[in-house]
Parts: structure tokens; C-alpha cells; sequence
């Protein structure tokens, strides 16, 4: 065994790209990872600008005078800020279970061999794969017909399911879950819910992380439903409030407690453009410190999905 | 599939289990009724004179029929063809660097001595992947921004004049190329490194005993090996040409009329129409894409079933 290993590596060895190839791979690579990193670094760096700095001369790849003012801004002042965050956390909360729950229990019913109703669920599954109702339709069965304009269900129910990731726990559970396991559990008696709830389910964790995983992202990083769907800005997620951030830099004065500041005051002195940088900050901390740990499961969903469209 | 073998088994009697198999599917099934079956019937009022105001279902069964006139008016108006041009032309280009760049990368990032530096870069690369393109909207503004973003302060260093971005066409094409290159790269990768890893050691062993070169292996052996995903990932990418990242071109042109003949796609356009309520347009439009996209995925999936059928969507 140990022979083999050190024939191995020797081999490896040998079978190597040259030192100076090696180098330039190395900084190509390194470029590349500036060219992704860089860009969320000055963000940070507007971030933590003073807001006179940014007036003068204008956004630098380092703050040219450090300040903490925009995020002592958006702990004090920012109501619009902390609710935003809140609207966020409840729709990534929200979707990602009610997304898993409907996904996975589909994904079982179609993975049950034996189930007369297959046939059918399976082409109700693959069809939106191919041919959709489109935007306009889909916005006005949503908002006329459904009545989700304006509800904060605008933002979890239609990103609840996609037919990929059906796909996905249906490959998962016909490979990995024994049909004795099943039957078994029909013989003595179980329901199906029971089966699906209590052995499914528990031995089912990695599909569920994937899942989960892909869940959480699409609903944090969202903001094309609240574009569509929203216009109280009470609703308003982070995205949305970056959105609007964007188009218009004052609107974050609109909700301010103004304790006794008039609006045009407030307008003229809140650090606006470093405010608007800190919420893009933080939309992305969590994302980017998350990422890395998880990207396991994202790779072995994406993996399986290249190969099953 | 296992549809078939399922068909032999079939019992014919209806059991219990069915029945309770059918109550753990009815959620998912209602949601599938009314987030995409319902919108499919809706696709008619493409051909109705449909009214904004009022009931949904009201509305589009005493509207009156229009025949093809929203689609007359959607092909008088200059838009529809800079539309459709754009949609082709971006992905077309797109497909061939989602191909190239990441298979390249790919190739490279395997070839480094430290396998742990390679799983670093490959994790620096996957950040923008997981960013909204509302935050990349935000950044890309730091750069272009007329008066304070980076881009202008380097040319006022260089003793340039300053570029108004946001208003010249001219440059867009490659920022939006760049800007999609640089989104996908992660992903991208992945699946052409799990592609990699799983081809067997022993091929590569062989090409040393005879005296490969790393050059001839990856050009002999890798790459060969690698067709077979890349000409699926290929036709996949073609199947959905007429469908475009909507964030890309609404979000990172911040939506600027001047770059409307660069930028717009249609997608973007079906967006514009519907908000500035030309609900018939906008619905000719949304009808259009859906049936060649429904077309030319069907085709592709066709394709893929005859060179590999467990690729194929079903």
C-alpha cells in the first residue's frame, strides 16, 4: 500500500508543470482572485469613508479619512435599515422551509416506483422546465388574481419551487434510500406521511442542506419580486432598499426618526453616500462569510444538475 | 427512465398508499397550478385587447379578441428587432466564453503545485456568484460613477478627460460581457473541475510512460475526455438563447436611456412594457419568447437525448 502511494507521488512528481509555468499560473490566478475580491473591497472601503471625503474626492480604493459615520447612521437613524433587515431574515426563513418542504415531499412522491399518479406529477414537474406563462401573465395572476401585491408573500411564494431542484431530491432519494427501507416500513403499517416525516426525511441531510442552501441564497439575494410586487415601503427587504438606494440616494431619509430634525436637514447632514455602500455591505458580510463553508453542498447540487438540466 | 419499468409493474388497483401519496404531492401540485399553469392560459391575452384595470379572469374572457394587432404594433416599433439582436447576439457570445474561459481555468487551476492555493483561488472565485445584481449594480457604480467613481479618477490622473459611462453605447458591449464573465466564472468552473477529477489516473500514468507532455496530455487526453459535458453544457446554453439574465442588463446600466440600443434585451423590454402599461406589447412579447425559448429547449433536450440520454431533461 505504502509502495504504491510513494510510486504515486513520485510519479506525480515527475509529471509536474515546470517551476516557471508554475509561477505564471500562480499569477494569473492571483489576478483573477483580485479582479473578484477587489471590487467588494471598495464598496467597503466607500463603506467606511467619511461622507466629506466622498464630496470632495469622490470614491477611492482606500477610504482617503476612515469614519465610522454611516453605520453609527444606520444604528441610530436607520428604522427603514433594521426593518429592511427584518423583512430579509423572515423571507429567507420562511421560503427556505416552506421551499424544502414542498420541494422534497414532491421529489418523494416521484421517486416511489409503484405510485399511479407518477406518470402525470412527472409531466406537471417537466413541463415548466420548457415552456412558462411568461412575465406579464405570471404578474397578473399574481397581483390581480393570487391578490399578492404588496404582501410579504409576494416575496416567498413564487420562488418556492423549481422544478430543478425537484429533480434533484427525486435522483437523491431513488439512489440513496432502499426500497426494502420503505417497504418495510409499509408493512408494519406506516403512512406515508409517517415514512416521508420520520425516515425520509431525517436520513435524507445532504439533499436537504443542498436544497436549503440554493433556497437561502435565491430568497437573501432577491430583489426582482419585490421590484414587481412592492411598493409599501414598510415590505421592503434589503434589496429592494438598495433598489430604491440606487435610483434615489435620499429616500433613506424618508423613514428616519427624525427627533426634531427637519427632513431637509436630515437630507443635507445624513451620510448618504456611504450609508447606501454600508447596506450593500450589509446584504454581502453574511453571504461572504457563509459561502466558503457551504460550498460543498452548493458544488454537488450544481454538479448534479449540469448533468440533469 | 424508470417510467418504463414502472409501466411493467403497474398494479392496477388503486391501494391506499397512492392515496396518501397523492395528499403529500397536492401542495406542491397547487403551487405548480397556480404559479405555472395558470400564467400558461393567461399567455392568450397576447391576442386579446386586454384592459389593466378590473378583475383578472373578468378581464381577459370579455376582452375582445385582437388577433395578431399586438404583434403588428410590436414589429413596427423599431425595438423588437435591436431587441431580438441584442438577446442573440450577447448569448452567443456569452456561450462561447461560459465554454472556453472556465474549461481554460479549469485546466489550469489542477496543474498548480499547491492544491491548496487552487482551492483558494477557486473559492475567491465563486464571491461573485452569490452576489445580487443590485449589489453588483452598486459596485460596478463605484467605478463608473461620473463625478466620484474610480474609473474617471484614474483618467483625471493619466491627464484624461472624464467619460460620462452611463451615457456612451460604445463601451457597454464589453462591460457587459465582462460583467457576465466575471459573475459565472465560479460556477462555471465547477462543473468542468468535477469533470476533471473523475477522469481515472491510470490514462495520464500511461501518457508519462510514453513521454507526454503535460501540454499533449491535456490536449490528448483531458480534453477529449471533456467533450462529452462540454458539448452538453453547449447545447443546453443554446436551448435557452432566448432567454437573457434579466439583473445583467436592467441592473448593471442602471437602466439608462442612452444605452437602450446596447443593453436592452427581451426580457428587459417585456419589463419596460409592462411597466409603462403597453400590457398588450408587453404580453406579444412575453408570448414570443416563450414559444421559440419552449421551441429551441425542446430542441436542444432532442439533441441531447441522441448523444447522451441520461443528460436529457427527460
Amino acid at each position: 500500500m505504502s509502495k504504491k502511494t510513494e510510486y504515486a507521488t513520485g510519479l506525480d512528481k515527475f509529471n509536474r508543470i515546470g517551476t516557471a509555468t508554475n509561477v505564471g499560473f500562480h499569477v494569473i490566478f492571483i489576478l483573477l482572485a483580485l479582479i473578484c475580491l477587489v471590487p467588494v473591497l471598495v464598496v467597503l472601503s466607500i463603506s467606511l469613508s467619511s461622507e466629506d471625503s466622498i464630496r470632495n474626492d469622490g470614491y477611492h480604493l482606500l477610504p482617503t479619512a476612515l469614519s465610522g459615520e454611516a453605520y453609527d447612521y444606520i444604528a441610530q437613524q436607520g428604522r427603514m435599515i433594521t426593518r429592511a433587515l427584518g423583512v430579509s431574515v423572515l423571507v429567507t426563513v420562511a421560503g427556505t422551509a416552506l421551499g424544502v418542504l414542498l420541494t422534497t415531499s414532491m421529489g418523494y412522491v416521484l421517486s416511489r416506483p409503484n405510485y399511479k399518479l407518477k406518470g402525470l406529477l412527472t409531466w406537471v414537474v417537466f413541463i415548466p422546465m420548457v415552456f412558462n406563462g411568461g412575465l406579464v401573465s405570471s404578474y397578473y395572476i399574481n397581483s390581480n388574481l393570487l391578490g399578492l401585491k404588496d404582501t410579504v408573500w409576494a416575496l416567498i411564494l413564487p420562488l418556492a419551487v423549481s422544478s430543478f431542484n425537484v429533480i434533484i431530491c427525486k435522483t437523491f432519494f431513488r439512489s440513496t434510500i432502499p426500497d426494502a427501507l420503505i417497504e418495510s416500513a409499509e408493512i408494519d403499517g406506516s403512512s406515508q406521511l409517517r415514512i416521508f416525516f420520520s425516515i425520509v426525511l431525517p436520513i435524507s441531510l445532504p439533499v436537504l442542506a443542498t436544497i436549503g442552501l440554493f433556497l437561502c441564497f435565491s430568497y437573501w439575494n432577491d430583489w426582482f419580486q419585490s421590484m414587481l410586487y412592492i411598493d409599501n415601503q414598510s415590505l421592503y427587504s434589503l434589496q429592494a432598499l438598495l433598489n430604491s438606494l440606487m435610483t434615489n440616494v435620499d429616500a433613506l431619509a424618508k423613514n428616519a426618526s427624525s427627533m426634531g430634525v427637519s427632513y431637509a436637514e436630515l437630507v443635507a447632514t445624513m451620510p448618504k453616500e456611504s450609508a447606501r455602500m454600508a447596506v450593500a455591505i450589509v446584504i454581502v458580510v453574511p453571504v461572504a462569510i457563509a459561502y466558503p463553508f457551504f460550498q460543498k453542498y452548493f458544488i454537488s447540487g450544481l454538479t448534479v444538475g449540469a448533468v440533469k438540466g | 427512465m424508470d417510467t418504463k419499468s414502472g409501466r411493467k409493474r403497474v398494479r392496477t388497483r388503486w391501494h391506499t398508499q397512492d392515496t396518501e401519496l397523492t395528499l403529500l404531492a397536492l401542495p406542491t401540485t397547487i403551487w405548480y397550478i397556480l404559479f405555472c399553469f395558470l400564467p400558461m392560459f393567461g399567455l392568450i391575452i397576447a391576442f386579446k385587447d386586454f384592459k389593466i384595470h378590473g378583475g383578472f379572469l373578468s378581464n381577459v374572457i370579455h376582452s375582445e379578441w385582437s388577433g395578431f394587432k399586438n404583434f403588428e404594433f410590436l414589429f413596427k416599433s423599431n425595438d423588437a428587432w435591436v431587441v431580438i439582436r441584442n438577446t442573440l447576439g450577447y448569448n452567443a457570445i456569452f456561450i462561447v466564453l461560459s465554454i472556453v474561459v472556465p474549461v481554460t481555468l479549469a485546466l489550469m487551476i489542477g496543474q498548480l503545485h499547491s492544491g491548496k492555493a487552487g482551492k483558494a483561488y477557486q473559492t475567491i472565485m465563486f464571491l461573485p456568484y452569490f452576489l445580487s445584481w443590485v449589489v453588483v449594480s452598486a459596485i460596478v457604480w463605484a467605478f463608473l460613477s461620473f463625478d466620484k467613481g474610480i474609473a474617471n479618477q484614474f483618467l483625471a490622473d493619466m491627464g484624461k478627460d472624464p467619460v460620462n459611462w452611463y451615457m456612451e453605447p460604445k463601451y457597454w458591449p464589453y462591460f457587459l460581457v465582462f460583467m457576465n464573465v466575471w459573475k459565472g466564472l465560479g460556477y462555471g468552473m465547477v462543473v468542468y473541475l468535477a469533470t476533471i477529477s473523475g477522469i481515472d489516473s491510470t490514462y495520464y500514468e500511461a501518457a508519462v510512460i510514453d513521454g507526454a507532455s503535460k501540454w499533449q496530455q491535456a490536449r490528448f487526453i483531458t480534453l477529449p475526455l471533456m467533450k462529452l459535458v462540454i458539448v452538453m453544457m453547449f447545447i443546453l446554453a443554446v436551448g435557452r438563447i432566448f432567454y437573457t439574465d434579466f439583473g445583467l442588463f436592467f441592473q448593471v446600466p442602471r437602466d439608462s436611456n442612452s444605452l437602450f440600443d446596447v443593453a436592452t434585451t427581451i426580457d428587459v423590454l417585456v419589463y419596460k412594457q409592462l411597466k409603462t402599461a403597453t400590457v398588450g406589447m408587453a404580453s406579444a412579447s412575453a408570448f414570443l419568447q416563450s414559444v421559440l425559448g419552449c421551441v429551441t429547449i425542446l430542441t436542444a433536450n432532442w439533441i441531447v437525448r441522441r448523444i447522451d440520454p441520461d443528460s436529457a431533461m427527460m
